[in-house]
């Protein structure tokens, strides 16, 4: 049945039919059509935002919390470039929202009209695909069409561009439309012969390491991951992208590999004979230098986009498909390679892993100027909010200290912005995780830095009544860029100190207060677990603790840039002496 | 470096020709030739495009040319299993004292004059890349004024059709 309604009603209500809960944004001029319709749907809740970006991570962190695409809405020109950054984020994490913007009239477009700009251009090389919709009729196609991308194969961003014309244009209304997408057929069933050659090495591997990346979380497949892990006592790492899919407190975790992963973590990757590589892509804050990584490992690797097979490090045994599906496949593959006989014994590796996890184990030192650890903040953190607790991290130290020392032990309990590393996604993906899972306690953990680049958001908090918890780790400065000033730069602190010490400027406890919100401070070890405490005691506002942490906390274990993996420094200038246990497994 | 020829069917639709160069561009590929016109199905672009990669390189810009959604299929024309042409218009010095000189060499490719005017030719010819490049090579030294290649645009030999197979696929979806 068709109605004949405008192409902005065509929008909310395409939004109410794919099931969008939740949209955050900002009206203007070109979109403004669709704020009208958008008033009386009683489907769609809109959040007011205080800043486009604001909107855009919202989107992200909504997405990443609940697995449902995230749903952002902007004007044209500024309203839309403001998406840019979250869009760009979402690219690199894979993360599936839904950019709409609204665009000037048809017969303006070219003509460089009040706010316009070609963001359909802007975005080409940072969304999954979008679109520039020329007429009305396409509005439910194009609607349906952009959540099928954002939310199958690979996930990511795309990006709808409505000119305020086509909203304001009759059209006849009908769900659900036809897509029409023949160019786009994700292949997500593996192919047998490579998950059975996969699983000949997995069953052979004397040294085998279970790589997981953030695909595993995108692809729901934690339950697999852990029944592989088990059937096989294959040790895991897990990376920044994919912490919380498998349990930190599993015996058989290693940590987290990369630049600041743990030494075991790093280090049985260096010595692996297998690296059974899981929706990752061999970032290069993983791998280190490319060609010294992992150089004794034959690679399986299982991705859903084929472009990330053999783009960074060769494949032997390749296998496109859905994570879940591959490893629901590679365990009856594997089960029947143990009925076959062929099983190697692990036992050797693991005394080593083991001897790596006792001797060099995550860790820090109380800071010799008296000042409070941010490593022991964290960590208090996670273990007094709990395993079901959702953290949402900014970029920078405080970052990997979240990765490092809170235990994760469900999937999506950890959001952050791994690979665009963009410094001020925390408060609106808490604001935007906390909007999808309303009951679960959502801490936003930020750097004074990051906190200061979208802490606008708290208004939206206050006044939508989402009641996040901010834990503001001030150290007064940009503290991963003075941690490399003061490795790499001579301790020559350029532009690195914020002043939120020296003059407390701003006074985030008095900013807290003014944006409607509980302001808390804590400087002293002996008040963290009471200050937190009351943190979790608040429920229907919003609440910032300020705290107060010193500048010269350091984040190791590291992997210096462009370094060798196998130059691992547990800290400051050591370096693990492993190299002669290698016997017992015997290097090849 | 090694030259590929890739036959690329995309969908007819606006922004396509930005998102193939804009991928080439950001991802460090570099294109040597790019010609676009339209196939036998009006929904259906063909791109042919020249790519010079090292190794390796030609899968990841294959892969990555996949994931545009506005991409149908890809097939690498191998040379010698393919016909391949270019299209060259010279236009070159030629007053009454070597216009003889010059028709010989036109008659020798089994080019065409498009256009004469008193000082000058116009040459018309199409074949495969080297054959215009010998061409030019004798064209050279009466001076050339002008000219203007298309990119080269090529078909797999045989009775074999790489369309048929994308296009049934559009058909299904619209």
């Amino acid at each position: 049945m068709t109605q004949s309604i405008t192409g902005a009603q065509a929008l909310v209500r395409s939004l109410e039919e794919v099931g969008a809960d939740v949209v955050f944004g900002i009206p203007g001029g070109a979109i403004l059509p669709a704020y009208d319709p958008l008033y009386d749907s009683t489907k769609v809740r809109h959040i007011l935002v205080r800043h486009e970006q604001g909107a855009g991570h919202a989107a992200e962190g909504y997405a990443q919390a609940t697995g449902r695409v995230g749903v952002c809405l902007a004007t044209s020109g500024p309203g839309a470039t403001n998406l840019v950054t979250p869009i760009a984020d979402a690219y690199m994490d894979s993360v599936p929202i839904v950019a709409i913007t609204g665009q000037v009239g048809r017969p303006l477009i070219g003509t460089d009209a009040f706010q316009e700009a070609d963001i359909s251009g802007i975005t080409l090389p940072i969304t999954k695909h979008n679109f520039l919709v020329q007429s009305p009729e396409e509005i439910p196609r194009v609607i349906a069409e952009a959540f099928h991308l954002a939310s199958t194969g690979r996930p990511g961003p795309v990006l709808v561009d409505l000119p305020k014309d086509v909203l304001q244009s009759p059209m006849q209304f009908s769900w659900p439309p036809q897509i029409n997408l023949p160019g786009y057929r994700p292949v997500t069933r593996p192919h047998g012969k490579q998950v059975r050659e996969a699983a000949r090495l997995v069953a052979a591997a004397r040294r085998p390491v279970l790589y997981v990346g953030g695909g595993v979380l995108k692809a729901h497949a934690s339950a697999q991951l852990r029944e592989l892990a088990e059937m096989t006592g294959i040790p895991v790492v897990t990376t920044l992208m994919a912490r919380g899919a498998f349990p930190d407190s599993h015996r058989q975790h290693l940590g987290m590999p990369g630049m600041h992963g743990s030494v075991s973590a790093v280090t049985a990757l260096q010595k692996a004979d297998l690296l059974i590589a899981l929706g990752t892509r061999f970032d290069d804050r993983v791998t280190g230098r490319l060609d010294t990584f992992a150089p004794h490992a034959a690679v399986i690797h299982a991705d859903i986009d084929p472009a990330e097979i053999g783009k960074n490090r060769t494949a032997d045994v390749p296998i496109v498909g859905d994570v879940r599906e591959v490893l629901t496949e590679l365990i009856s593959a594997v089960r029947a390679e143990y009925s076959a006989g062929n099983r190697a014994d692990l036992a050797g590796w693991w005394r080593t892993l083991d001897q790596w996890l006792e001797t060099y184990p995550l860790g820090y030192d109380d800071p010799v100027d008296g000042t409070l650890a941010p490593q022991y903040v964290i960590q208090r953190l996670g273990e007094l909010s709990g395993p079901d607790a959702i953290f949402a991290a900014g970029v920078g130290q405080h970052q990997m200290w979240a990765a490092q020392f809170i235990k994760y032990e469900q999937p999506h309990t950890w959001l952050n912005s791994g690979g665009l590393g963009t410094m001020g996604y925390s408060v609106p993906a808490a604001m935007g995780a906390k909007v999808g899972c309303p009951d679960r306690l959502v801490w936003s953990i930020d750097g004074d830095g990051c906190f200061q680049m979208t802490n606008q958001e708290l208004a939206t908090c206050a006044i939508e009544r989402i009641p996040i918890k901010v834990a503001v780790i001030n150290n007064g400065n940009l503290g991963m860029v003075r941690q490399w000033q003061t490795l790499f730069y001579d301790e020559r602190y350029s532009q690195t100190d914020l002043g939120t010490h020296k003059h407390r400027i701003p006074d985030f406890v008095k900013l807290a207060d003014a944006y409607g919100c509980v302001g808390l401070r804590c400087e002293t070890k002996s008040d963290v677990d009471a200050t937190i405490r009351k943190a979790m005691e608040i429920d229907d506002v919003p609440v910032v603790v300020d705290f107060i942490v010193g500048k010269d906390a350091q984040v190791w274990p590291m992997v210096a840039a462009g370094a060798s993996n196998d130059e691992i420094q547990a800290a400051r200038n050591i370096r693990p002496a492993y190299e002669g246990d290698e016997g017992e497994w015997g290097q090849k | 470096m090694s030259t590929h020829t890739l036959s690329v069917l995309v969908e007819n639709k606006p922004g396509v020709l930005a998102r193939v160069a804009g991928l080439f561009s950001r991802r460090g590929f570099n294109i040597e030739s790019l010609a676009v016109g339209p196939t036998e199905h009006p929904e259906v672009s063909r791109m042919t495009i020249l790519v010079s990669v090292e190794g390796t390189a030609l899968e990841q810009v294959t892969k990555q040319l996949n994931k545009l959604v506005n991409v149908l299929k890809i097939v690498e024309l191998e040379e010698r299993q393919a016909v391949q042409r270019e299209l060259l218009l010279v236009k070159v010095r030629a007053d009454d004292s070597v216009r003889r000189d010059v028709l010989q060499i036109v008659e020798l490719f089994r080019a065409k004059v498009a256009d004469v005017t008193p000082e000058a030719l116009t040459i018309e010819l199409s074949g495969r890349p080297d054959k215009l490049e010998a061409m030019l090579r004798m064209i050279e030294p009466y001076g050339i004024r002008e000219m203007v290649q298309s990119g080269v645009v090529a078909l797999g030999r045989g009775p074999r059709s790489m369309t048929q197979a994308a296009l049934r696929s559009v058909e299904r979806s619209a």
